[in-house]
């Protein structure tokens, strides 16, 4: 029997607001603990919540970019439960009536396009922090009243990859929404797993677990494919799986058994008495869509429509949103884009890979200029890809004119005939025995000789025309 | 002159006029509390050397320093605020109510905290952890709750002015049995800001007062929309004091049939009887209408505020302030379900445990639909009672409590008689409307019997105008206390 795997997850975002959900304390990541609460946020009695306007805004704006149909009428519940880092032993969050529900998300798999479903968006403040020591446990409430937005997906995706790309597409339209900071080692990206297994073919969803614990894509990825074959293990040995929550261990690389169903909270939701029920109209969602930016799967098919680029490419240039930008940038003073998109793609994400460079710095790391003016030293044939490949780290180190480089380093590519033909007719005496291959018709053979006059040249001769000018003479001299 | 037996507004001429000083009027009443306030324990947090010196530095606002007593679940910062409990023992806020903050602009001295039910879970003053506050008519009866310390402290004029707070009758019933005026505003006409709460839903603050101008002058300071509460609403708030004047001549008022039904004391009803005869003799159009849903109000409340107060009082968990009791040295899961235990089980008194339960339960999965719900579809259903009467009416008579102060003790074991006491002023805070309690009568007993006023939201003004109508031609207001004209 063949088992698909079913999976739905929960994720959380908190939202890049300059203050907190429901207070004026400021968002900063990082502070020495207990520095950044107020009477509001530590919950202290007689204190009550405002509604930041801006926490609206930045959910409206991720409902809508997600394909939500957002709700006209703005509630808030309480969800009840003790825990020492929710110091109102409550947390303000949405129940029965979310911000938006019905939205859709289009991801790439091996067989194709696939859509998820998005059950709802809600809005809801985060809690504060613990932090254990063997005599202790002690409270850290700065993270306390953030404002969070959680994204709950149907049950859609069928594999870990599809996961993995899941919240790589999701990540992306927040990133271009700039709504978010979606780093998920410092939490502002969290993502909870319900996973089962049921025999494909089957439509009765089996009995799932729900993950948590992940720090990272990856995490999720390792997390979800074990926890498949240890279901698929039970199933297979006709054990029942039991409905728990479970935690990812990221050392072992496995989960364990965190509370199983009976210990299961009742929140008591009931709706929050301090903040007044308020209407949305058609007008502000109709405005708040018509202000959303183009969002990674248009800009991805607009890309690889307007500069002849493969979907493939497209996709890989717009999954961030300033690679895109940057490559467009490019684009509008260069073409073929392509080559842009095959330097981005290749050595310039190389080298801010390696140096820890933010992609939102690109910009300034290498100017859109600098690039061009690369380029256009090979398309004339100044210098070679090869060249071109040595002296990015140093056009990007100095921010240098590249053909200044060039000139400095005399390493401008040789296309003078007469300078070419001295080194190849010497390459040709040196190599006899590869000439007469070349004759016999062994096209590896005058790679060789071309590699040759390269290597005798340090890279600068012009390849074609060393190509060009060793065929002519073998030609005429056979 | 007695300075203590002056009105809030007289007190104020002589402090204004500079007749007297900011520290002559507190050093009065400062006397006046040490030798009266043994026998009715009003205050539960005094210091009248730290008063006598605030007093020497006011010299601002429209209060020009006249006393005010506060009670304990209103957050004045530095100072301790435990509403009546244990759990919020050494708990003192960093930050002002928004009407603390208000009355301290204009110069108001604080005296104290005053007495209170446990969290406002009362009608006695009898649940709070520092014992019952005696009434000043009879030391043997209560001065009814959970503003009793309020009440006490204006009746017997520990201070000439107080604010107390109205979830269910706090301030009314109070007032009615300790024979002074109180207001509870229309929800959302005054900041909840610094208020620790009870019922998020149903609770206002509000003055209690000797009588209906004080009252006026009271809420001119503190009414008022506040950004920091969101349920305050941003409407304009009128002068109280200009609008007092004039005649209720052609007034329309309604006298609904359900509050006069049985259960209700026939002394007290005979004395609102009067005041209804009063009030026609001054021109007001008197006629008997039907609130229908009124039998449903005292039921609907104790499902809708303890389901608010079990929620609003998981905080006090022992984490952050207040009372911590822990049991073990260790560090473990256990070890915060003690500290949680302890600390609620020792922290909270009985009447407060017997709210957090019941409402615990109203809210729990499976019981939310058939308690919480419905009991919410019966607010409204209540809140349109009233607001057809008010499509006829101006305002509605009503007494405000069936019976006048009941003996310390006799309903402490029957919290359901002990819940009934507020049978009449329990409607007014599910449908958010303003309502006024006013001295007008004495039983046999000697003891105050309160009438009370119903208006239209946010109509606080027409209230106060019937009331200060009603007082410029009776002298119930006036009288004190034995106690208070003896000493």
């Amino acid at each position: 029997m063949i088992y698909e795997a079913v999976i739905g997850l929960e994720v959380h975002v908190q939202l890049k607001t300059a203050t907190k959900a429901f207070c004026g304390c400021a968002t900063e990541f990082g502070l020495p603990a207990n520095t950044q609460t107020c009477p509001v946020c530590l919950g202290l009695p007689g204190t009550l919540p405002v509604l930041n306007k801006k926490f609206l805004e930045h959910g409206l704006r991720v409902a809508l970019a997600l394909n939500c149909t957002a709700a006209n009428y703005l509630k808030f519940d309480r969800k009840n439960y003790f825990y020492p880092d929710l110091p109102k032993d409550y947390q303000i969050s949405q129940y029965d009536k979310p911000l938006a529900v019905n939205g859709r998300l289009e991801i790439d798999t091996e067989t194709g396009k696939k859509e998820i479903r998005i059950l709802r968006v809600h809005m809801e403040e985060d809690a504060g922090k613990l932090i254990h020591s063997s005599s202790a446990s002690l409270v850290d409430y700065n993270r306390c009243g953030m404002p969070l937005l959680e994204i709950v997906s149907e049950p859609d995706l069928n594999s870990a990859a599809e996961t993995y790309e899941y919240l790589t597409q999701l990540k992306s339209i927040l990133e271009y929404l700039e709504v978010s900071d979606c780093d998920m080692e410092k939490g502002s990206l969290r993502c909870d797993a319900n996973i089962s297994l049921r025999p494909k073919g089957e439509t009765k969803l089996g009995v799932k677990t729900e993950l948590k614990n992940m720090n990272s894509f990856k995490g999720v990825r390792d997390a979800l494919n074990y926890e498949i074959s240890r279901q698929e293990k039970q199933l297979r040995a006709g054990t029942a799986i039991v409905q728990e929550t479970r935690l990812w261990n990221e050392e072992q690389q496995k989960t364990f058994t965190m509370r199983t169903k009976e210990e299961a909270h009742d929140y008591r939701y009931f709706p929050e008495p301090d903040l007044v029920p308020f209407t949305i109209s058609d007008e502000t969602i109709d405005a708040a869509i018509k202000a959303l930016p183009e969002l990674p799967q248009a800009k991805k098919q607009r890309l690889a429509r307007d500069y002849t680029l493969s979907e493939y490419d497209a996709g890989v240039i717009c999954a961030d949103k300033h690679i895109a930008l940057y490559f467009e940038e490019a684009a509008k003073h260069y073409s073929p884009a392509k080559n842009i998109c095959n330097w981005l793609m290749g050595d310039i994400m190389n080298y801010i890979n390696t140096h820890r460079i933010e992609t939102k710095a690109l910009k300034e790391t290498l100017a859109v200029k600098n690039l061009i003016a690369m380029l256009e030293l090979i398309d004339n044939n100044i210098i070679s890809g090869k060249i071109a490949k040595e002296i990015l780290p140093e056009i990007i180190k100095t921010g240098k004119d590249p053909e200044k480089i060039v000139q400095e380093k005399n390493l401008s590519q040789i296309s003078d005939t007469s300078q070419l033909e001295t080194f190849i007719d010497e390459v040709l005496r040196e190599q006899a025995q590869v000439v007469n291959d070349v004759r016999s018709g062994k096209e590896k053979a005058m790679m060789f000789l071309v590699g040759q006059v390269m290597k005798k040249t340090r890279g600068k001769a012009n390849p074609q025309m060393v190509n060009t000018i060793i065929k002519n003479k073998l030609e005429t001299n056979s | 002159m007695e300075l203590t037996n002056l009105s809030a507004v007289e007190l104020l001429n002589l402090l204004s006029n500079g007749d007297i000083s900011p520290r002559e009027v507190a050093a009065a009443y400062i006397k006046r509390i040490e030798s009266l306030d043994k026998k009715i324990k009003a205050f539960v947090h005094f210091e009248p050397e730290k008063i006598l010196k605030k007093a020497e530095n006011i010299r601002s606002g429209k209060l020009n320093g006249l006393p005010i007593a506060i009670k304990d679940n209103l957050c004045v910062k530095g100072e301790p605020a435990t509403c009546g409990s244990r759990i919020l023992s050494g708990f003192r806020p960093p930050y002002n109510a928004t009407v603390i903050e208000k009355l301290e602009r204009e110069g108001a001295l604080f005296m104290g905290k005053v007495n209170m039910d446990e969290f406002a879970f009362g009608s006695s003053c009898e649940t709070s952890c520092y014992g019952p506050t005696y009434n000043p008519w009879d030391t043997s009866r209560a001065p009814g709750g959970s503003s009793g310390g309020s009440a006490a402290a204006v009746a017997a004029r520990l201070v000439p002015w107080a604010l107390g707070s109205d979830t269910g009758g706090s301030i009314r019933q109070p007032a009615s049995f300790c024979g002074t005026v109180g207001l509870k505003p229309t929800y959302g006409r005054v900041s909840r800001y610094g208020l620790i709460a009870f019922a998020s839903s149903l609770d206002q603050i509000g003055p209690l007062t000797q009588d209906v101008k004080d009252a006026a002058m009271l809420m001119n300071i503190i009414s008022g929309h506040d950004p920091k509460d969101s349920t305050s609403v941003d409407t304009d708030v009128p002068d109280y004091l200009a609008a007092l004047n004039g005649s209720i001549k052609g007034l329309k008022i309604a006298i609904p049939k359900e509050y006069f039904s049985s259960g209700i004391d026939a002394e007290v009803k005979e004395a609102i009887i009067q005041a209804i005869e009063e009030l026609k003799r001054q021109g007001a159009a008197v006629e008997e209408i039907s609130l229908p849903h009124t039998e449903y109000a005292v039921a609907t409340y104790y499902i809708v505020a303890p389901s608010e107060a079990s929620s609003n009082l998981a905080r006090f968990d022992g984490v952050q302030y207040g009372l911590r009791l822990c049991g073990t040295e260790k560090a473990n899961e256990n070890a915060l379900i003690d500290m949680y235990t302890k600390t609620r089980g020792k922290g909270f008194g009985p009447e407060a445990k017997r709210r957090i339960i019941l409402g615990t339960y109203t809210l729990s999965s499976g019981y939310y639909d058939a308690y919480y719900l419905k009991a919410l579809k019966v607010r409204t259903k209540i809140a349109e009672d009233f607001k057809n009467a008010f499509s006829r009416f101006d305002c509605i008579v009503t007494p405000t409590s069936p019976t006048s102060a009941f003996k310390i003790g006799e309903r402490t074991n029957d919290p359901l008689a002990m819940y009934l006491s507020d049978i009449f002023t329990i409607p007014a805070n599910l449908a958010g409307i303003p309502a006024l309690s006013i001295p007008c009568g004495f039983t046999k007993e000697n003891l105050p019997v309160g009438l009370q006023l119903l208006g239209k939201p946010f109509d606080e003004a027409l209230l106060l105008k019937v009331g200060h109508a009603y007082q410029q031609q009776t002298n119930w207001h006036k009288q004190m206390p034995e106690m208070a004209n003896s000493s």
